[in-house]
């Protein structure tokens, strides 16, 4: 007899394995969590349970579905920005040595100092609040894009580059056709880890800021519900940060795939 | 023979101070399979760069045919990943200005002319080592040059392949009337190919040796079994070995 072709439905059932188990122990988690809740009856001011939390989710989206979208703009902007400024000024750093010797001191400064510790000052010179969250993730978000993308500009194939300048190319026609695709992984490298950073910044930045009003982002709901013990509420606007994180996660991640799953590696799949 | 490139007196020192190539002087005529031969670190490699305008020299001169009628196969295929096949050949013709749809039918020929016109819409990773190489071919000729040179292009091949695009190789040279400058550290690929071989020493690099080989009008599989390739791997051999032994002097 032959030996039997490997069924192929054991990788397919191993991937439905893959997603249904952490689903699985999400679920208990829950069901432990509400049974907690219930089994020592306790108050729901003090921890409310899943259910109690998707009540609030309920009741009260209509202050915590706009502040979501608030702080989902803060976030998506500053991304978007630092993406354009970091290739940007990473593409004219890489021109000279001395250019980026001398911009050395400003990136370093702004990068070792915690953002939570610049947001005061940017408070206090921003001409609203959107705009000082905004510069505070913008400059979370800028730096891990500027220097990955940096490092991939200078780490080119030097056989690719001499095989440019033997047919002539113009610095114009390097940079597009060799330089900018050649770092298009340490870019979305540098993406996947903004992303996320981005997100904390808007966040972190808001607790600083403190202020009411108008265009709140969900940490400012999450204060506020804080001041007035509704737990429910700050349970709910914790899951739904916690869900933007994974948006945002599963959305550089996706666009990385796309921008990669051709050629590299990363997006490849081994096959054995 | 008019020459084609002319190396006189050429000297290069690296920035770390190392003495690549010393007074090194040499013509290759127009016409040729010129095959430069010699241990590893003897400035092969270097002196085929010079030749490229790749590298300038420390002193002495190189005259090469202006106008950029070189085309280059380096050691590694040096592909761009991101490219398809067709991208990776189109790309010489794509920095002098050609769209696509002007010279598709070029790259195609190109692609075909080394067998490997089904796998136009490939990505470099899906090829093995020799279709990379034999792509990296197909790109150094794309734009028809006068000069082709080659830095080890086959060493990472196994023989049978090896063998195969040495004979493609033969042929197109025969065909085309190319100039080819061929580095290489095998005594049996040099005497198989050139009809000339430059020998070098190594520390510093410099011409030990010129030989001239005879060339049959077929040099398939049946010439490297015979009397006279034998003889002429021995001669390059004693060369090789003279070369070695002079390192250092
Ligand atoms: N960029 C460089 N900087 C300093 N030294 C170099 C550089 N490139 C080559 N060399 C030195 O120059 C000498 C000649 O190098 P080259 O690469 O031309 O040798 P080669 O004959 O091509 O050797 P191989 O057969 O191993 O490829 C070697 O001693 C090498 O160490
Ligand atoms: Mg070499």
């Amino acid at each position: 007899m032959p030996p039997a072709p490997r069924p192929a439905g054991i990788s397919a059932r191993q991937r439905m394995l893959q997603i249904f188990v952490p689903l699985l122990a999400l679920g208990f988690g829950l069901v432990v969590w509400q049974w907690i809740v219930w089994a020592y009856e306790i108050p729901r001011y003090i921890l409310p349970g899943p259910a109690d939390t998707a009540i609030a989710l309920l009741t009260d989206s209509a202050t915590l579905w706009p502040a979501l979208l608030v702080t989902l703009r803060i976030t998506f902007m500053a991304l978007a920005m630092a993406m354009v400024g970091g290739v940007f000024l990473a593409v004219i750093i890489v021109q000279s040595r001395w250019l980026e010797l001398a911009l050395s001191p400003y990136t370093v400064i702004l990068q070792v100092t915690p953002i939570i510790a610049i947001a005061p000052l940017i408070l206090i010179y921003a001409p609203d609040t959107q705009t000082a969250l905004m510069i505070c993730a913008f400059l979370v978000a800028f730096f891990p894009i500027l220097s990955n993308m940096i490092q991939g500009l200078k780490s080119v194939d030097h056989h690719l580059i001499d095989l440019f300048e033997l047919y002539g190319a113009s610095r114009w026609q390097s940079l597009v056709y060799l330089r900018l695709p050649a770092s298009l992984p340490f870019l979305m490298v540098g993406l996947r880890i903004a992303g996320g950073l981005s997100l904390i910044a808007a966040v972190v930045a808001e607790f600083a800021a403190g202020s009411a009003g108008q265009g709140s982002g969900l940490a400012f709901r999450l204060i506020e519900a804080q001041y007035r013990l509704n737990l429910p509420r700050m349970f709910a606007a914790l899951v739904l940060l916690c869900g933007a994180g994974i948006a945002i996660y599963g959305l550089t991640s996706f666009v990385a795939w796309l921008a990669l799953r051709r050629w590299h590696e990363s997006a490849v799949r081994r096959e054995g | 023979m008019p020459k084609l490139v002319a190396m006189r007196a050429v000297s290069k020192v690296f920035a770390d101070g190392t003495l690549a190539l010393d007074q090194m002087s040499l013509e290759v005529e127009t016409g040729e399979f010129l095959s430069l031969l010699g241990p590893s670190g003897c400035g092969k490699s270097t002196a085929l760069r010079l030749m490229a305008g790749l590298a300038e020299p420390s002193s002495g001169v190189v005259e090469r045919p202006s106008g950029g009628g070189i085309g280059f196969v380096f050691q590694e295929p040096t592909l761009m990943p991101w490219q398809t096949v067709f991208g990776n050949v189109f790309l010489p013709l794509k920095l002098r200005g050609f769209s696509k749809a002007e010279v598709r039918e070029r790259v195609m020929d190109g692609l075909q002319s080394v067998g490997l016109a089904d796998f136009a819409h490939s990505y470099p990773r899906q090829l093995s080592g020799g279709m990379k190489m034999r792509v990296s071919i197909a790109r150094a000729l794309v734009t028809r040059p006068s000069l082709l040179l080659m830095d080890e292009p086959f060493a990472a091949l196994d023989e049978i392949t090896r063998h195969k695009l040495n004979d493609d190789l033969l042929a197109l040279w025969r065909r085309s009337g190319l100039t080819i400058v061929f580095v290489t550290h095998s005594v049996f690929e040099s005497a198989f190919l050139s009809s000339r071989i430059v020998v070098m020493r190594p520390r510093p690099g410099r011409v030990f040796r010129e030989l001239a080989i005879s060339q049959p009008a077929q040099r398939g599989a049946d010439y490297r079994v015979s009397e006279s390739y034998r003889a002429d791997c021995q001669l390059v051999s004693e060369a090789l070995q003279g070369a070695i032994s002079a390192a250092g002097n």
